[in-house]
Formats: structure tokens, C-alpha cells, sequence
């Protein structure tokens, strides 16, 4: 992290109907870096994306304390001008759900090329142009005959392929991508995050990849940050955590990898549940369901402490 | 599922006057019932006796509503047409409904090609204006009073049809329908005993949602001139007559207008609350 | 067969037996008026039976019903009306003369209506439970209970009589104002009503959190994003009023006295003009069919998905 960082998440506090739902989430990505966030379903991920592009539905979300840093520009502190600029332009996004994500009365070509018109001040012609040279770039064959396309006659593959085209239609230089496979078959789950891993190497971007399949996380990010129920718990260089984790919840995390498990062999889950926002005590969250924890675990909150290997944990692995 | 629908009485009037607005509806709509009931004895003066007021006279203690060009009493016309609508009101919606339902059973239960024909007669028919298709009927049956509330019911009885046509049809797919054809019921058995029942709550919504539109197009139809007819004390033939001396006198429109609406508003704001209660699939929306 | 064509032609097709059923529905419930049509042709006026038994040939009257269904059907594919009982003129020429005042009240009506529909819906629809929203929700909630003709006599009252500010009378720009207001009005209601659900609805779609995420303004989304995808209601609803309007707004006719298609129904109704009276409502319910068509036509152009919808 010799860099200064493209993206610096400090201390961000997220509510939704004023329940929180992010506590002092805090991390960094340096320039072409690629960080993976994992967690459970629900554990806050999508906030934390959508929190940085200030795209969180308000209401009920809001964001409560905390700043997030871009490129040395304080996204939470931004009007809608600068928030525009900087959306779709030096940040990319792709979601989840590439099935509703487009918009289904326009063709995917002006729904790439736009991007190029807003922010570029393309022509039509120009943009219509480049738009082609996206499909290509995004494995889209014979791009020139697919503009006219409109997205219900594509695959949901071909769409999440479209969805990154849009992304990167002006080379940002952060892209996040939330959960951008779990929505698609298994085959085309691999080829797609061949793609922007390929991508993120042609393009030079640094990447926040989302997900909750820490095999994608093991083959693509440099690192990896852990969240569990808004907080961030552990974050290593990917093969560290990997080797050697050292949070209860990470160890368990890894235990339901199906690499770790012979095939034929039902998945293990961790046992019992995230507790409610409203039911957590004053300790540490995972407590509850953590066979390691002792008395202090429950009584008092442990700090993110450690570089470049970040532990929130009394009783580490 | 027809749950809702057998709430005892009270405490069906007890959820129906859940909301305010619901609360002033059923308020004003009770006065205009009772003054409805009791027009003959509330009634200042006669409705229908000329001069018993200047002519065109303002509002005054005597005559609150004040008076028409023939010197009678607005207010005690207005009293007398509440009657009249209301009456018409029900009546036209009873056409509807019972009509309407018994076409839209039959054409399900038939089934097959009855089915297929009589579902697209009835879209055709719903392609006629609603005004248009009343004053159409108008013209077959003449002026009049009865004759606009026949024409209005009649042009409801389509709608009807189509709702409850396609509320039969699921019905008709329940186990209950089949066990009934089991046990060898007869059709006409098996259409009052076992779909009737069923459909009730959707009648009773529907009928509930048409009134204050029935109130409205017979009202409109005299309005017309092919409602109601002079004399009659009744709201849209006497607002027919206002307009012609508002500037003078704009009481004989403000008033029977007035009364007008409140009538409709009153029924729309108790209909909707009260469909909102028994539909089977808002029931489970609403505390 | 039906298959292999284009969407457009299919659905242009498809209106043909509708249109049959339609006007044999007219012909049909015309058939049950009481009384001699002749005497009715001849005005009540009395007259010898050799006078009448002429007249009864020169309508073909005396032909069998099903003739006389036929001879109606054929000359209604070529929009032969017949003619009014009461002034011997072609219907369809009758008709011509008076669609001029309907058509520049329906427009001037749909003008308020939209202006006023879509600004308040917008608005309502961006912040769902803010005080625009609540007021025009509130005011749309009434405002279904409110007679139309009561709403044009007040306005006359108010802005005619009263303050003076506009004619009640006339055929200048200006007598159009509030009989357009009073239509505006009434439609506004359930525009804005339409255009606010199905706003909330779309602006909640994952493709507005894509748009927005491409860094367009808020403008550029509702306008262009949310809009496209939310107009189908309203435009429906608005086409199909127009297609009521344009056959004679029957009721705001009457309140400010303009000589329209509506007040001539009603006329015919009263002077029991049979045929003017089948022409007025064929025109109506075939103005109706055919706006309905040109609808779903544009639905096609405004969502792609249904183009390529098979029938
Ligand atoms: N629009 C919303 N309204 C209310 N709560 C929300 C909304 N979006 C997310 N949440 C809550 O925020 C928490 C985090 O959700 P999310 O970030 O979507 O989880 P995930 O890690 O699966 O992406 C969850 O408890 C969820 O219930
Ligand atoms: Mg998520």
C-alpha cells in the first residue's frame, strides 16, 4: 500500500429507518488493486457498494457518520453535480441482477452508449462506434449487428456482458462489482469473471468484487476483507487469510468452501443466526454463534487492529 | 378464503369505519338517509307546491335552500330528491348485480364455446362509452325517471359480468365444485348452493364501488334532459333548471349540485372502505 | 396465417370483427324501439296509409329484418349513414358539420388535462407521501365524486359571471377556456393518479438504479428512463377519453351551450331521429375501436417487448 488509495472508506456508519445496518466500516483500495468482500447474505455488502456510489435508497437508508474518500474526494460530502461526474465516469458499477438492471425499452446500444455521450460529450456516430468496440472488448461477437438489440432478447450472460460494457464504457478507474455472477448459471458464472478479471488488467482499474463464493475471491483479489453483520472482521492479503485465518467467523466461513469439502458431502453452514441490529449486545457480534468465545468476547467490542493483516477478534485463531 | 365475508355485523361496521375518511362518509350519508326516510316529515313546505316562496328568492330562515323560478322550496326539494336518488341508486345497481352475475355465472359454468362468445360480446359491449351506451338505451326505452335507471343498471350489467365471469371460473376449479358434481348435484344445485355463496363478497364490493357511480350517471342522464322529468324533485333535473337563472339566482344550482355530491362522495368513501374490508385479497393487507 | 404477419397487421386486422359486432350490437338494440318506425320517419305528422306504405318502401322498411341488417351493414362498410328522420340530410354529412366543436373541445379539455395530469402526477410520484402528493391525492379523491356539469356551472358562475374574466358564450378561442377546464379537470384527476403509481412503481426498477449509477441527471432519468417505461397507463387512459371526448362530451356540451355531437345525440334521442341516432353512437363506438388501435399500435413502438410478443 505504497500508494495513496484510489478509494479510503473511513468509519462508515449506515442506517436504514435508523436501525444500523454498517458500523465504522473502514477500508482502503489502492490504484489497479482488487479487493474482495465477503459475507453472508444481509451482512451489508450491497450498502457498502451502494454507499460509496451514494446510490443507497434514501429513504430509508441514510448515511449516519464516516467518509469515503475517492481519489481524494469526499463522495458523502458531494452535491448531485459532483456525484454525476464521477458516477459512471471514473466509477463503474454492476449488480447483481442483470435480468432487470437494463432498461427494457432501450436498445443495449443506447444504453452504452449514453455513458459516452453524457460524459464524454461523444456524437452519436462517435459513441455508436465506440459502443461497438465495448462489445467486442466485452465478448459480445459481431458487436456492430447486436446494438439494435434490446435486452429481453438476451441471455442473462450476455446481459451481465452488457451490464459491463456500461460500466466501463469511460474506462473508469474504480469498478464495483456486486455480486456480478450469482444470478447466472455456473458455466457462464466462470466465464464472466474471466472477463473483468481480464478486463482489470487491460484497463489498469482497481476492482471491488462482492461476493459471498470466497472460491472467486481465492482466484482474483489481491485482497480480502470479511464482513459480518455490518462490521468488517478481518482483512489480509487474500492468500494470507487464506493460509491463515485468524477470526472465528472467517475459519468457519472457509470450512463451507466446497474445496474443503469432500464432493457428495453435505455443505456445513455455521450454526444459529446473525442476531437482529436490535439485539446486540455491547461484545462482539459473532459471540453467539463463535465456540471460541470467552467471557470478555461478549462484554466488549474488539477493535480492527494489525497491518496489513486486520483482526477484529479477543480470542484469534 | 370467504372468511371476511361472514364477519358478524358488528364488528364488519366496527373495521369498515377504520379511517376518517370513512367516518365522514358514513356521517353524511346517514343524515342524507334519514333525510331521505323522513323527507315528508322534515320537509318545511310541499315540494312540488309552486309559490310558496317569492320567485328566485335568496336563502333565508324560511327557505334555507331558497327558491326556484316556480316559487317552490329547494330545500324541501332537495330533501324529496334524495329519496329519489338514493332510490334510483340502489335500484340501478340491483340491476347490475343481479343481472350482471347471473350472465357472468352462466357464461363460466357453460364453458367451451358459450364461453368464448359470450366473453366477447361482453368486451364489445365494454368498448361503448359508458354515457353512451345509457343514453343508447335511453333511446330504446324513452325518458324518464325509471327508464334512466334501467338504462344505467343495463349498462353496468357487462362489467359485472366480466368480474364475476372470471371470479366463477376459478371457482369453478375448486375441489368443492368437483366433489358437488361427484355427489351427482344438479347444475342449477351446484351453481346457487355452492358458487353463489362463494361469489357474494365480490358482488357485495362490487355493488359497493357502483353506487356512487349510479347515483352520479341517473343524475347525469336528468341532467340531460332524458332522466327525470319537470316536476319531479330530483337533483340533476333541478340543477338543469338552475342553470338557466344562476345569474340571478345561483342557489338553484349551488344547492342540488351540492347535495349532489355529497351523496356520491359519501357512498364512494363508505364503498371503498367497505370493499377494502371484505375483498379476500385486501383482507390480509389491512389491520 | 395470422402468425406469420407483421405485429402491426395483426392488430389492425384483429379490429374487424369488432367493428362487425359493434355496429351489429347498434343495429340490434335499435331494432327494439316501440312504435312504427315510419311514423317516426314522417315525424308524427299524420298521414294516409298510401303515404306511409311509400315511405315504408323508400326506407325498406317493409323488407325482412335480416335484409334490412344486411342492406345496413353493407352501407356501413362504405360509411353510408343514411339519412336524419328530422332534417332529410345524410347522417354523415350532419355529423361532418358538428365534429369541428367536439374536436377543439376534446383537444382543449386533453391540453388542461395533461398539463395539469402529468405536473401533478410527476410530482406526486417523485415524493410519494410529500405535500404535493398528499394534497393532489386527496383532491383526486374527491374530485371522482364531483358531477362535471355542477364543476362547469360553478366556473361559469365564478369566472364568467362573477369576475368576468372569460365569455361563456361564443365560438372565439376564448369561450373554449372553461368547458376545457372543466374537462381538464376531471381528467387531471385520474391522470395524475395513473401517472404517480405507475412512476413509484418504475422509479423503484433495478434499470433507474442502473441509469442513476451511470451518472445521468435526475432530468434525464424520469424523462427518459422511468417515463418510457410508465406511460403505457396513462397514454391508455388518455386515448380512450379522447376517443369518448370526440364523440361529443355529451355533458360539458350542455352545460355551456356548444353545438357539438354530444348535445346533437342527445337531440336525436329526443326527437327519436333513429338514424341519426345509429350514426352518432356507430361513430362513437368506431372512433373508440379505432383510437384503441392506434393505442396498442403505439404501444408497440414505446415497449419493444411487445412487438415481439406473439398474439
Ligand atoms: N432497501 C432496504 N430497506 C430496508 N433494509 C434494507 C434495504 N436494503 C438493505 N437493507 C438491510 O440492510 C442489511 C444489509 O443488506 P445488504 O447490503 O443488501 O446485504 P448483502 O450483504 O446480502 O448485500 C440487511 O439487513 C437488509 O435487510
Ligand atoms: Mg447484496
Amino acid at each position: 500500500m505504497a500508494d495513496a488509495p484510489l478509494l479510503s472508506v473511513e468509519h462508515l456508519d449506515v442506517t436504514m429507518r435508523g436501525i444500523p445496518v454498517l458500523e465504522d466500516v473502514s477500508f482502503q483500495i489502492a490504484p489497479g488493486e482488487t479487493l474482495g468482500l465477503v459475507g453472508e447474505s444481509g451482512c451489508g455488502k450491497s450498502v457498502t457498494a451502494l454507499s460509496i456510489m451514494r446510490l443507497l435508497p434514501n429513504p430509508p437508508g441514510k448515511i449516519a457518520g464516516g467518509r469515503i474518500l475517492f481519489d481524494g474526494i469526499d463522495m458523502t460530502a458531494l452535491d448531485a453535480a459532483g456525484l454525476r461526474a464521477i458516477r459512471g465516469d471514473r466509477i463503474g458499477m454492476i449488480f447483481q441482477e442483470p435480468m432487470t438492471s437494463l432498461n427494457p425499452v432501450y436498445t443495449i446500444g443506447d444504453q452504452i452508449g449514453e455513458s459516452l455521450i453524457v460524459h464524454r460529450g461523444m456524437s452519436g456516430s462517435a459513441a455508436k462506434a465506440e459502443t461497438a468496440k465495448l462489445l467486442d472488448l466485452v465478448g459480445i461477437p459481431s458487436a456492430r449487428n447486436q446494438l439494435g438489440r434490446y435486452p429481453h432478447e438476451m441471455s442473462g450472460g450476455q446481459r451481465q456482458r452488457v451490464m459491463i460494457a456500461i460500466a466501463l464504457a469511460c474506462r473508469p478507474k474504480l469498478l464495483i462489482a456486486d455480486e456480478p455472477t450469482t444470478a447466472l448459471d455456473v458455466t457462464v458464472q466462470a466465464q464472466i469473471l474471466d472477463l473483468i478479471g481480464r478486463l482489470r488488467v487491460e484497463l489498469g482499474m482497481a476492482v471491488l468484487l462482492i461476493t459471498h463464493d470466497l472460491g472467486v475471491v481465492a482466484e482474483f483479489c489481491d485482497r480480502v476483507a470479511v464482513m459480518y453483520a455490518g462490521r468488517i472482521v478481518e482483512e489480509a492479503p487474500a492468500a494470507e487469510l487464506f493460509r491463515r485465518p485468524r477470526h472465528r467467523y472467517t475459519e468457519a466461513l472457509l470450512h463451507t468452501m466446497p474445496a474443503a469439502n469432500p464432493p457428495g458431502r453435505k455443505l456445513p453452514s455455521i450454526s444459529g443466526t446473525v442476531p437482529a441490529p436490535l439485539d446486540r449486545g455491547d461484545g462482539c457480534i459473532f459471540a453467539p454463534r463463535c465456540g471460541f468465545a470467552v467471557p470478555r468476547c461478549t462484554a466488549e467490542l474488539p477493535p480492527l487492529e494489525g497491518a496489513p493483516h486486520r483482526l477484529r477478534c479477543w480470542n484469534p485463531a | 378464503m370467504t372468511t371476511t365475508a361472514i364477519l358478524p355485523p358488528r364488528r364488519l361496521i366496527a373495521r369498515t369505519l377504520g379511517t376518517p375518511g370513512a367516518v365522514a362518509g358514513s356521517v353524511i350519508l346517514a343524515i342524507l338517509v334519514l333525510g331521505a326516510i323522513f323527507a315528508p316529515w322534515l320537509s318545511p313546505f310541499d315540494p312540488n307546491a309552486t309559490r310558496v316562496c317569492p320567485r328566485l328568492a335568496a336563502p333565508s330562515l324560511q327557505n334555507l335552500f331558497g327558491c326556484d323560478l316556480f316559487g317552490r322550496d329547494i330545500f324541501s326539494r332537495i330533501l324529496h330528491g334524495a329519496r329519489l336518488s338514493l332510490a334510483v341508486g340502489l335500484l340501478t345497481v340491483a340491476i347490475s348485480l343481479i343481472a350482471g352475475t347471473f350472465l357472468g355465472m352462466v357464461i363460466a359454468f357453460l364453458g367451451g364455446r358459450a364461453d368464448r362468445i359470450g366473453v366477447r360480446l361482453l368486451d364489445v359491449m365494454l368498448g361503448f362509452p359508458a354515457i353512451v351506451l345509457a343514453i343508447l338505451i335511453v333511446a330504446v326505452l324513452g325518458v324518464g325517471a325509471f327508464n334512466a335507471a334501467l338504462a344505467v343498471g343495463i349498462s353496468g350489467i357487462p362489467r359485472i359480468a366480466r368480474v364475476i365471469r372470471s371470479a366463477t371460473l376459478t371457482l369453478v376449479g375448486r375441489e368443492f365444485v368437483d366433489s358437488a358434481r361427484a355427489v351427482g348435484a344438479s347444475q342449477t344445485r351446484i351453481l346457487r348452493r355452492h358458487l353463489l355463496p362463494n361469489l357474494l363478497p365480490i358482488v357485495i364490493v362490487l355493488g359497493s364501488l357502483d353506487l356512487g357511480s349510479a347515483i352520479l350517471s341517473t343524475a347525469t342522464l336528468s341532467f340531460l334532459g332524458l332522466g327525470a322529468q319537470p316536476p319531479t324533485a330530483e337533483w340533476g333535473a333541478m340543477l338543469s333548471a338552475g342553470r338557466e337563472f344562476m345569474r340571478y339566482a345561483p342557489w338553484t344550482m349551488i344547492f342540488p349540485g351540492l347535495a349532489l355530491f355529497l351523496a356520491v362522495m359519501s357512498v364512494n368513501l363508505v364503498g371503498d372502505r367497505l370493499s377494502h374490508v371484505l375483498d379476500p385479497r385486501a383482507s390480509g393487507s389491512d389491520g | 396465417m395470422m402468425a406469420r404477419m407483421p405485429w402491426f397487421l395483426r392488430r389492425i386486422l384483429g379490429i374487424v370483427p369488432t367493428l362487425f359486432l359493434t355496429w351489429s350490437i347498434v343495429f340490434g338494440v335499435l331494432q327494439l324501439i316501440p312504435g312504427d318506425p315510419v311514423m317516426l320517419a314522417l315525424g308524427g305528422t299524420p298521414a294516409s296509409d298510401e303515404v306511409l306504405d311509400n315511405e315504408r318502401r323508400r326506407l325498406g322498411l317493409d323488407q325482412p329484418v335480416y335484409v334490412q341488417y344486411l342492406t345496413f351493414l353493407k352501407k356501413m362498410a362504405v360509411g353510408d349513414l343514411g339519412n336524419g328522420y328530422s332534417s332529410k340530410q345524410p347522417v354523415s354529412e350532419m355529423i361532418a358539420a358538428r365534429v369541428r366543436p367536439s374536436l377543439e373541445l376534446a383537444l382543449g379539455g386533453l391540453l388542461v388535462g395533461i398539463v395539469l395530469g402529468v405536473v401533478l402526477g410527476i410530482a406526486a410520484g417523485l415524493r410519494p407521501h410529500g405535500w404535493i402528493d398528499t394534497a393532489t391525492m386527496s383532491t383526486a379523491l374527491v374530485g371522482v365524486s364531483l358531477p362535471s356539469f355542477w364543476i362547469g356551472m360553478l366556473l361559469i358562475y365564478v369566472f364568467g359571471l362573477q369576475l368576468e374574466w372569460v365569455p361563456i358564450l361564443g365560438d372565439g378561442i376564448d369561450a373554449l377556456i372553461l368547458p376545457s377546464i372543466t374537462i381538464g379537470l376531471f381528467l387531471a384527476g385520474g391522470l395524475a393518479r395513473l401517472i404517480r403509481s405507475a412512476l413509484i412503481e418504475t422509479m423503484a426498477q433495478d434499470y433507474i438504479r442502473t441509469a442513476h449509477s451511470k451518472g445521468l441527471s435526475i432530468v434525464r432519468v424520469v424523462a427518459k428512463h422511468a417515463m418510457r417505461n410508465a406511460i403505457i397507463p396513462p397514454i391508455t387512459l388518455l386515448g380512450l377519453q379522447f376517443a369518448v371526448l370526440i364523440g361529443g362530451a355529451v355533458v360539458t356540451e350542455r352545460v355551456f351551450a356548444r353545438a357539438g355531437l354530444g348535445s346533437m345525440l342527445i337531440d336525436a334521442v329526443l326527437t327519436k331521429d333513429i338514424p341519426l341516432v345509429q350514426g352518432l353512437v356507430v361513430y362513437t363506438t368506431t372512433a373508440y375501436i379505432v383510437i384503441n388501435l392506434l393505442l396498442e399500435l403505439l404501444y408497440g413502438i414505446v415497449d419493444p417487448r411487445i412487438r415481439s410478443r406473439r398474439a
